[in-house]
């Protein structure tokens, strides 16, 4: 016997998971939580998904769901690797009465696997600040949304809060700026928008890759030490930034003149260097801490009631918790906008992509929300898939994070031309044909 | 009783030489084929198609690459992953820029790319043997990763790195359902098992088993080493190569470095020990147990285990019971799957009797 | 030339981190014949053990025996419930029971400890020293001569004591040290405990330079290549080829990377251990295989 000895196997699976599996009660909204909290980055993906779980348990206790419709999750652990996030989100698209709601998969790896897949099934993949970045053209990338802020917004906004430091714009040419990065797809994304600043600014630009994982930097530091520059732009990822810390240190480089990216700026990441690091800033789409009124009610509704979903009750008001909530909160008003057009019941993903591309988080509404200065105003359409595109940036004071400065916003003028020559190289390779948002107004 | 050879009588010499020379054995293996090609897409749901049965059958294709080199050339390798990612770089490459060679020469022609890169890596088994030649095929597989990352004409110069494999389309038939994948790497495994099997009876296969035995002995009586190892080294990438493209275009839809990394290759191997080296069908039951296992396991905990077990820790102790499993497994039986499977057949053919 | 002496110092220092992870391997390879792939997990458990206990409020010492007194029921329980039923089994069946014993491991100390990240502070300052205008790392200073002692009490243990007489016995055939009336068992129990000492320094040292995580496993994938180059049976060699790997890797990032195009630093060590195997086929200092037929 050759092939597939156990043909029946998979069927009776599928039997077997058809009949088990807790009954769903119509009339709710079913959300996938593709979690990853085993391997490597455990300790962001738990604090994440946790913050993310939370927030819907509070929409679900505090307001009896969303106008009534109740949210309901399973989660499907991804592990971070691509082949699991596809077995994930087969497994969970079509749940719940009307299928998935949109999928969170803050894995740039997953994102991509799953994008033609996710096209083809009408629903929507919402990629926060992770993801494929030209798919903030949303006239190729209909169901994608890398919403807040994608990598080269970001890093405009590193590059201009270095400016705003430095006493303006002007004042950047003929500084020299490294930016080191992760060796990886996720690492090598800013280059493009990096260069293009350097150019524009006058500065000089020096590109340093991290072999992954990233623990080991000295070589990359010592070549930092060399060229002596006046600031050090770092987009890393897991075991990378603590390293980066330590070697830093290690070489006697100011903290105060490294900026880390929204992915290399957690308690994770700085409490293994501690003091060291004093001084350290990073960018972030949502603040870490509990003094915002969103994280205040998560702690007395669902804390209070028992039903908080992290272990560890000190991780709520993390950077990586905050932007679980972050997440929980876009996908709410996103669905609540959705039900404004197709009622009040559970919808399917293509209406949800509806609601999300008319996403419209004004400073109203996040008052009423509770997020004053933990989410930056959102407006969605249907050319610009990202909507924010800001960010604000914080120092390490040696025990905790602090918020050092407001919004920055990003220079659209620079990244919107880069992202539409990208989206469209990608369409002719594809063959995906323009929309045409004049005409989809409705 | 069924499974008896009495009344069999073969009267030519290419009937006794056979892949199955029992009768009973070619109708379960028809049956089997006709399960596969025709009860399965009929049948299964798109997620058993898309999610559990074409990457399983896709690393099927790459243990079986594995367990050529390993199992039966005696050559250890950690090293698959990088022939892999050369398969799945060379078919993307092959379709961007020549665009009119149909994807069955595509596939093939990446197989054969990857087999020059195995070729390549597979010098200092001249020389290496055992545990120092499985870490020297390392050296590949990081240098590998490396130059797809670092070289941006492999990946057309995108930005980050990652490309999106191109729709596959044969003759004018586009295929993109999940059926239609399913049965396209279906058929290209089924006829590359079948080479495999063949070769593994043929002058070569027994030429390599005898490099495996011992190959100083071998080289006593004759055999070319040099050209045997290389030439398993290059057959077996090429299985990977084919693999790997496969991976890229009917499974995962993009191509990235980090698909193919270390982890992988020794998943591979996991397969092809647990399955049984040196077998054609331990390829494939290492593969299905590899693959599915875990997701029974996931799902089981989820069964029995209900409400408000914190989230992360199931996935821990998924871990831990899958980790026990494999100890255990490999206690009972440290040749694996495929032995099972023999011992069960030799008992059905005394059944019922006892001896 | 300060800064290649710079680069050839701090590289040497980093390899000697490298050829601590590298003792756990060739211990147990030494001993009995198993490429323990679970080396990277002890790491992990040791390390993660140590911090948690330190968490909740125990002193040092206390955490440090306490953790030294879980590796060695490891070994106990590994001894037992591993390695004796597979005796005897192929080499590579062994080596996939040890990753088996990866998995066990990692989802252990997860589960027990949760993925939280934690520092470890050993008390060791990680500024800089400026010897005539050479950077060199306290902590990297501190830490070889860790290593170093390592291998000179190992190095006395295997020469001096009736246990370390043993243990070369065994490595040497194991059916002849069987014959002889020695207890493989006990034998392999003690090895395993030792290779889980040696792994709970290296997770000490390495989890304060890194943070105490699962990447920690990953240390393992960078004493391959010193193992290779220095031969899978010698403690020596593993020194020797950790400082040589530790060299080589950064001075190759530094003067061949911009060449290239950087990011060498991971494959260049396989490179070079490939080359000197072609040379000496079972390491520098290896054990020479002699093949009758």
């Amino acid at each position: 016997m050759r092939t597939n000895n156990r043909w029946w196997l998979p069927a009776a699976l599928v039997a077997v998971a058809l009949g088990a599996g807790p009954a769903r009660a119509d009339g709710e909204q079913f959300m996938p939580v593709p979690s990853y909290r085993t391997g490597p980055y455990a300790a962001g993906g738990t604090s994440l998904y946790g913050g993310f779980i939370d927030y819907m348990n509070l929409v679900n206790m505090r307001d009896g769901g969303i106008n009534g419709v109740k949210l309901t999750w399973e989660e499907c652990e991804t592990e971070y690797k691509p082949d699991r996030g596809i077995e994930c989100y087969e497994r969970l698209k079509a749940k719940g009465p009307t299928g998935a709601a949109m999928f969170h998969f803050y894995s740039t790896g997953i994102a991509y696997a799953v994008l033609a897949k996710a096209t083809a099934d009408k629903i929507p993949l919402v990629t926060i600040a992770h993801g494929r970045t030209d798919a903030a053209d949303g006239r190729f990338f209909p169901y994608v949304f890398p919403l807040i802020t994608h990598y080269w917004s970001l890093n405009t906004d590193i590059v201009r809060y270095i400016g705003q430091r430095e006493g303006g714009m002007a004042k950047l040419k003929g500084k020299k700026i490294v930016h080191l990065h992760h060796g990886s797809a996720y690492g090598k994304e800013p280059n493009v928008v990096f260069q293009k600043q350097a150019e524009k600014y006058g500065f000089e630009a020096k590109i340093i890759e991290v072999p992954a994982p990233g623990s080991e930097q000295q070589a990359q530091w010592l070549e930092i030490r060399q060229f002596k520059p006046d600031w050090v732009i770092v987009t890393g990822w897991g075991v990378m930034n603590p390293a980066m810390l330590k070697n830093a240190a290690r070489v006697g480089f100011p903290m105060d003149h490294i900026i880390g990216n929204f992915w290399t700026g957690s308690e994770e990441d700085v409490e293994p260097v501690g003091a060291a690091a004093k001084g350290y800033i990073s960018a972030l789409i949502n603040p870490p801490g509990k003094e915002f009124k969103v994280i205040q009610e998560v702690e007395r509704v669902v804390y209070g009631a028992g039903k908080g979903n992290m272990a560890d009750k000190n991780r709520v008001g993390s950077i990586y918790y905050n932007r679980g909530v972050l997440t929980g909160i876009v996908s709410v008003e996103a669905i609540k906008v959705a039900q404004g057009k197709f009622g009040k019941k559970p919808l399917t993903g293509e209406q949800i992509r509806w609601g999300l591309e008319n996403l419209n988080l004004d400073a109203a509404r996040i008052a009423a929300i509770g997020a004053t200065n933990f989410v930056q105003p959102l407006k969605v359409t249907c050319a610009d898939h990202e909507g924010g595109g800001a960010a604000k940036f914080q120092q390490w004071d040696g025990t905790k994070w602090k918020v050092i400065s407001d919004w920055v916003q990003a220079d659209k003028e620079l990244v919107r031309p880069l992202i539409e020559e990208s989206a469209m190289k990608y369409a002719k390779e594809n063959n995906i044909p323009q929309r045409d948002c004049a005409k989809e107004k409705s | 009783m069924i499974y008896r050879e009495a009344g069999q009588f073969r009267i030519s010499y290419a009937a006794d030489q056979r892949i199955f020379p029992i009768s009973q054995d070619r109708v379960g293996m028809m049956l089997i084929l006709a399960a596969a090609f025709i009860a399965v897409p009929l049948f299964a749901s798109e997620y058993v198609l898309s999610a559990l049965l074409i990457p399983m059958l896709v690393l099927a294709l790459a243990a079986l690459g594995l367990n050529i080199l390993t199992g039966y050339a005696g050559q250890f390798s950690l090293g698959t992953a990088a022939f892999m990612s050369v398969g799945a770089f060379a078919a993307y490459n092959l379709q961007l820029r020549l665009p009119w060679l149909p994807l069955l020469v595509t596939f093939a022609l990446a197989g054969l790319i990857s087999a020059g890169v195995g070729l390549v890596f597979g010098l200092p088994s001249l020389r290496i043997k055992g545990f120092y030649l499985a870490v020297a095929t390392l050296a590949a597989q990081f240098f590998v990763d490396w130059l797809f990352t670092k070289v941006g004409w492999f990946s057309n110069y995108s930005s980050s790195g990652v490309i999106t494999a191109q729709r596959m389309v044969i003759g004018g038939v586009a295929f993109e359902t999940p059926v239609r994948r399913y049965l396209l790497v279906l058929a290209i495994v089924s006829l590359l098992a079948l080479l495999a099997k063949n070769l593994a009876r043929s002058r070569t296969g027994r030429s390599w088993m005898a490099v495996r035995d011992m190959d100083v002995a071998a080289e006593v009586i004759g055999i070319p080493i040099l050209t045997t190892k290389l030439l398993a080294f290059a057959v077996s990438s090429f299985y990977c190569g084919v693999a790997g493209a496969l991976w890229a275009f009917a499974y995962l839809g993009t191509v990235e470095p980090q698909a193919f990394d270390l982890q992988r290759s020794l998943q591979i191997l996991f397969m092809v020990i647990i399955g049984g080296l040196g077998t054609v069908m331990g390829a494939f039951l290492g593969a299905a147990f590899i693959t599915l296992f875990p997701l029974v396991l996931n799902w089981l905990f989820h069964a029995v285990v209900r409400g408000d077990v914190r989230a992360g820790l199931l996935s821990q102790l998924e871990l831990v019971c899958f980790g026990a499993l494999i100890i255990l497994f490999l206690i009972a039986e440290p040749h694996g799957f495929a032995r099972l499977w023999q011992i069960g057949k030799e008992k059905l053919r005394l059944w019922p009797f006892p001896h | 030339m300060a800064f290649f002496v710079e680069v050839l110092v701090g590289g040497l220092l980093a390899g000697v981190m490298y050829s601590l992870v590298a003792l756990g391997f060739v211990l147990i390879f030494k001993a009995s014949g198993v490429f323990n792939f679970a080396q990277g997990a002890m790491v992990l458990a040791a390390a993660t053990t140590y911090a948690g206990l330190v968490d909740r409020g125990w002193s040092g010492w206390a955490a440090f025996l306490a953790a030294l007194g879980v590796m060695i029921l490891f070994a106990l329980a590994t001894e037992r419930f591993v390695l004796r039923p597979l005796v005897n089994q192929p080499q590579i069946s062994l080596f996939m029971a040890t990753i088996g014993l990866t998995f066990v491991l990692e989802g252990l100390s997860q589960a027990v400890w949760g993925s939280v990240v934690r520092g470890l502070d050993l008390g060791i300052p990680d500024t800089p020293l400026e010897v005539k205008g050479v950077l060199i790392s306290k902590f990297d200073l501190v830490a070889s001569a860790t290593a170093g002692g390592l291998v000179v009490i190992l190095a006395l243990f295997f020469q001096k004591t009736r246990v370390g007489r043993a243990l070369r016995a065994v490595a040497d055939d194991h059916q002849a040290a069987l014959s002889v009336g020695i207890p493989l068992e006990r034998i392999w129990a003690v090895v395993w405990a030792a290779a889980g000492a040696v792994a709970l320094v290296t997770g000490l040292l390495w989890g304060s330079r890194l943070g105490v995580q699962f990447a920690l496993t990953q240390i393992a994938l960078k004493a391959l290549p010193v193992i290779i180059l220095g031969g899978f049976t010698s403690i020596a060699g593993a020194i020797v080829g950790g400082l040589m790997v530790g060299a080589s890797e950064k001075v190759a990032e530094v003067y061949l990377g911009p060449i290239i195009g950087g990011g060498i630093e991971n494959w260049f060590p396989y490179l070079l251990a490939l080359l000197f195997l072609l040379v000496r086929p079972d390491g520098l200092f290896g054990e020479k295989r002699i093949e009758r037929v």
